[in-house]
C-alpha cells in the first residue's frame, strides 16, 4: 500500500512476456518448463489468456508450433527453457527455417551474470541457432523485452516468413519496469517487401503470351503468401498447366484438370516432361530446388522464365532467370491478372491445344498406378482411401521417407494449408508433434498422421500429449518394417546391400497406443482398409492409431535418380 | 573476379558474427574484413574483400542485404573507388648500415617509422595492397620480424556515398 505510484505500474519481465503475448494475440504457446524460465512459468500460470500446452520433448514444442503456423494464418509460438531445452529446438527452428515458417520461439538463458561462465544449462543459444533462424535476439535489460518481442513478430510474419528466437536470461525476467507494447515497429535495417514491384509485369505478361508451350509451377511461396486464390484464377484465365511443388500442394486445386500433379524427383511423368518441354515456365513462390530440379544443367532446356518471389536472393540462385519480379506473391498475381485483361492478345489457341495434345498422351502412361489386385496392404491405397472417406477434406500431415511421397501423390489437396510437411529440412519426426499444432488450430477438423514405422518413433513421445489435451489425431501408419525411402535407393543404387534399412524389434503400436490411452488397430488385409479407417474416422473423441501392415516391397514411382533431368524418370 | 563490398550494418553484439557465418555457412570466399564502428556510434562499416563469379556476387550481396542487421551495402567494384590497407612492419635493423637501407626504403615508399629500438624499427605503411606486398618485398632481405595488416577499406570517388 506504500508503494510509489511509479513502482506500481513496473511489472516484471515474465509478466511483459505474457503482456506482449497477449497484445499480439497469441492464444497458444508450445512449451517445456525448467530452470531459466520458471519465472515466465509462474506468470503463464497466473493468467487466462494465453494457453500453454507441454509438450513431452522441446523437438514436439517447436513442431507443433510449426504445424498450427502452416495450417493457419498466424505465427506459432514456441517457449523452452535454456541448455539442453534450446538444444533440442535446434531441430524445429532448423526445419522452420527451411520451410519458411513464422515462429518465434523464445529459450531462457541463464542469468546474465553468469553468461559465458559456463554456469548449469548454459549454452551459446544465439550463438548456435544463428545459422538456421531468420533472426535472432539476446535480451539483455527488461526495459529492451517488449521491443524486441515486437521485433520478433514482426521480423518473422513478414517478407519471406522464418524463426526467429528470442533468448531471456532469468534474471530479465524476474527484474521490473513499465510495460507499453508498441504499436508499430520500425527497423531500420529490415525493409521486407510489401507489395509487388511491378516494373516489370508488361515484359512478364508479352513473354506469357507469346508461348506455345507455357508451363506454370508453383511452390510454398502462394501458400505462406495465401495467393492461391489469385493463383487459381490466373491459371483458368490463361488456361495453362499447372505443376505445384511438395511445398506448394493445394495452392491449386489437385481436382482441377488444369493440374499435371507434383513435379520433381518424384513428381508426375506428365508434370516433368512438361517442365522439360517448355518454352515458357512461369515460376511463382518456388526457389528451383534440387529435388525439384533434378540436374541442373538439363533443367528446362527450352523455357524463358518468369519468376515471382518476395525474397529477392531466391531469384536467380539456382537458375538463371529472363523475367524477375521481387514482390509479394497475392499482390503480384493480381497485377498480372490485371495486366492480361488490359492486354491486347491472347494466348496462341492452336499452339495450346497441340501442347494439351502432348500433355494428355504424356497422362496417358497413368505414372502413378500400382498394383490394386494385390494381396497385400499397398500404401497408395491406404491414402487414395483416406482421401476419399475424408472427402480431400482433411488436414493431413506427413513425416519424411516413402510415405510422404505417396501422401503427397495421392491425397489430392484442392485448398491450401491443408498439407502440412517437412519439405526443405526432411525432418523424420515432424508428424505427429505438426498434427497436434494443426488441431490446435483446427479443433473441430480431421487431421490425419501418415507415417512410417520410422518417423513415428522418432517423435512417439507426443502420444502423451495428444492424450493429456484429447487431441483426437488419426494416424495412419504405413508399417514396411522398412526405412523405406533408403530400402529403395538401396535397391536401386546400392544392388540390393539393405545396410541398417531394416526396423528390427518394433513395438506393438496397438499395445503402444493403448499404453498411452488411445485407440489401437492393426490391419494387414487390403479388405479391412476401408473399414478400419471409417471406424477411425468415426471415433471423433479419440486418437486412433492405425498400424497398416503394408507391402515391403513398394517403391515410389515415378522417380528422377539423382543427377538426372527431368525427363529422365524411372517409371513402374 | 575480386570485389570490394562496403557495408552498413547495426553495431551490434552477434552483428559480425552474421556476416562471417554467412561467408562460413555458403561457401564464399573472403579475402579479408575490416569492420568499426562509424562516426555514428551505432553503425558499424564493414568493408569486406571477396571474389567470385558475377553470379556468386550477386548471390553475396543478395544474402548480405538479407541479414536483418545489415542496413546498406555497396559494391565498390561497380564504382571509382579508393582502396587503403595498414601495414606495421617490424624489421631487425641491428647494424648501421641496415637502418640506413631500411629508413631508405620506407622513405620511398613514403611510410613512417614509428618505434626504433637498438635493434628494431616498426614500419607504419599505408596504400593499396599491391604497394604493401612491393614493400614486403623490398625489405625481405633484412629480417622482418613480424607484420600486421588491417585488411583493405574502400571508399567510392565522387558523390557516390554510402550513408543511411
Amino acid at each position: 500500500m506504500s508503494e510509489t505510484s511509479s513502482s506500481s505500474t513496473a511489472i516484471t519481465g515474465a509478466e511483459i512476456f505474457c503482456r506482449s503475448l497477449q497484445a499480439e494475440g497469441v492464444d497458444v504457446v508450445f512449451g517445456y518448463p525448467g530452470g531459466a524460465v520458471l519465472h515466465i512459468y509462474d506468470a503463464l500460470y497466473r493468467q487466462d489468456k494465453v494457453s500453454h500446452v507441454l509438450v513431452r520433448h522441446e523437438q514436439g514444442a517447436v513442431h507443433a508450433a510449426e504445424g498450427y503456423a502452416k495450417s493457419s494464418d498466424k505465427p506459432g509460438v514456441a517457449l523452452v527453457t535454456s541448455g539442453p531445452g534450446a538444444t533440442n529446438a535446434i531441430t524445429g527452428i532448423a526445419d522452420a527455417y527451411m520451410d519458411s515458417v513464422p515462429l518465434v520461439v523464445f529459450t531462457g538463458q541463464v542469468p546474465t551474470s553468469l553468461i559465458g561462465n559456463d554456469a548449469f544449462q548454459e549454452v551459446d543459444t544465439v550463438g548456435i541457432t544463428r545459422p538456421c533462424v531468420k533472426h535472432n535476439f539476446l535480451v539483455k535489460d527488461v526495459k529492451d523485452l517488449a521491443t524486441t518481442i515486437k521485433k520478433a513478430f514482426y521480423v518473422a510474419t513478414t517478407g519471406r516468413p522464418g524463426p526467429v528466437v528470442v533468448d531471456i536470461p532469468k534474471d530479465v525476467t524476474a527484474a521490473s519496469c513499465e510495460f507499453e507494447y508498441p504499436e508499430s515497429i520500425h527497423m531500420r535495417s529490415y525493409n521486407p517487401t510489401f507489395g509487388g514491384y511491378t516494373g516489370q509485369i508488361d515484359k512478364a505478361v508479352d513473354l506469357i503470351l507469346s508461348a506455345k508451350q507455357p508451363m506454370i509451377y508453383t511452390g510454398g511461396g502462394v501458400i505462406l503468401g495465401r495467393g492461391s486464390e489469385a493463383l487459381t484464377e490466373f491459371t483458368r484465365k490463361l488456361g495453362y498447366p499447372i505443376t505445384n511443388t511438395l511445398m506448394g500442394l493445394g495452392g491449386y486445386p489437385a481436382s482441377d484438370k488444369q493440374f499435371l500433379g507434383m513435379l520433381g524427383m518424384h513428381g508426375t511423368y506428365e508434370a516433368n516432361m512438361a517442365m522439360h518441354h517448355a518454352d515458357v515456365l512461369i515460376a511463382i513462390g518456388a526457389r528451383f530446388d534440387d529435388r525439384v530440379t533434378g540436374n541442373i544443367e538439363k533443367f528446362c532446356p527450352h523455357a524463358k522464365i518468369v519468376h515471382v518471389d518476395v525474397d529477392p536472393s531466391s531469384i536467380s540462385k539456382n537458375v538463371k532467370v529472363d523475367v524477375p519480379i521481387v514482390g509479394e506473391v497475392e499482390p503480384v498475381l493480381r497485377a498480372l491478372i490485371k495486366a492480361l485483361d488490359a492486354a491486347n492478345a491472347k494466348p496462341d489457341p492452336e499452339a495450346l491445344d497441340a501442347w494439351w495434345k502432348q500433355i494428355r498422351e504424356w497422362q496417358s502412361q497413368d505414372c502413378l498406378k500400382y498394383d490394386r489386385e494385390s494381396e497385400l496392404i499397398k500404401p497408395q491405397y491406404v491414402v487414395q482411401k483416406f482421401w476419399e472417406l475424408t472427402q480431400g477434406d482433411a488436414f493431413v500431415t506427413s513425416d519424411v521417407g516413402q510415405h510422404q511421397m505417396w501422401a503427397a501423390q495421392f491425397y489430392g489437396f484442392d485448398k491450401p494449408n491443408r498439407w502440412i510437411n517437412s519439405g526443405g529440412l526432411g525432418t523424420m519426426g515432424v508428424g505427429l508433434p505438426f498434427a497436434m499444432g494443426v488441431q490446435f488450430a483446427h479443433p473441430d477438423a480431421t487431421v490425419g498422421c501418415i507415417t512410417g514405422e520410422a518417423s513415428i518413433q522418432m517423435c512417439i513421445q507426443e502420444l502423451s500429449t495428444c492424450y493429456q489435451y484429447q487431441l483426437p489425431i488419426k494416424i495412419l501408419n504405413l508399417n514396411n518394417r522398412y526405412l523405406g525411402m533408403v530400402r529403395q535407393w538401396q535397391e536401386f543404387f546400392y544392388q540390393g546391400r539393405y545396410a541398417m534399412s531394416y526396423m528390427d524389434a518394433l513395438p506393438d503400436f496397438v499395445k503402444l497406443a493403448e499404453a498411452y490411452g488411445h485407440v489401437g488397430m492393426r490391419i494387414d488385409k487390403p479388405g479391412d482398409v476401408e473399414g478400419a479407417i471409417k471406424e477411425a474416422l468415426a471415433q471423433k473423441e479419440r486418437l486412433v492409431f492405425l498400424d497398416f501392415l503394408t507391402d515391403q516391397s513398394e517403391n515410389v514411382y515415378p522417380m528422377i535418380p539423382a543427377g538426372a533431368g527431368q525427363n529422365e524418370m524411372i517409371l513402374v | 573476379m575480386r570485389h570490394i563490398i562496403s557495408v552498413l550494418l547495426e553495431n551490434e553484439s552477434g552483428a559480425l558474427s552474421r556476416v562471417a557465418g554467412l561467408f562460413s555457412a555458403r561457401g564464399y570466399n573472403i579475402e579479408s574484413l575490416t569492420v568499426a564502428p562509424t562516426d555514428d556510434p551505432s553503425l558499424s562499416r564493414m568493408t569486406i574483400v571477396t571474389s567470385g563469379s558475377d553470379e556468386i556476387v550477386e548471390q553475396i550481396t543478395k544474402q548480405l542485404n538479407k541479414l536483418v542487421d545489415v542496413i546498406k551495402l555497396l559494391d565498390m567494384t561497380a564504382h571509382p573507388h579508393i582502396e587503403r590497407e595498414m601495414a606495421l612492419v617490424k624489421v631487425r635493423v641491428g647494424e648501421a648500415a641496415d637502418r640506413e637501407e631500411v629508413k631508405r626504403l620506407t622513405d620511398i615508399f613514403r611510410g613512417r617509422i614509428i618505434d626504433v629500438t637498438q635493434q628494431t624499427y616498426v614500419i607504419e605503411i599505408t596504400g593499396e595492397g599491391s604497394k604493401l606486398d612491393a614493400f614486403l618485398e623490398a625489405v625481405s632481405p633484412f629480417p622482418v620480424l613480424e607484420v600486421v595488416r588491417s585488411g583493405v577499406m574502400g571508399i567510392a570517388r565522387g558523390d557516390v556515398a554510402l550513408q543511411l
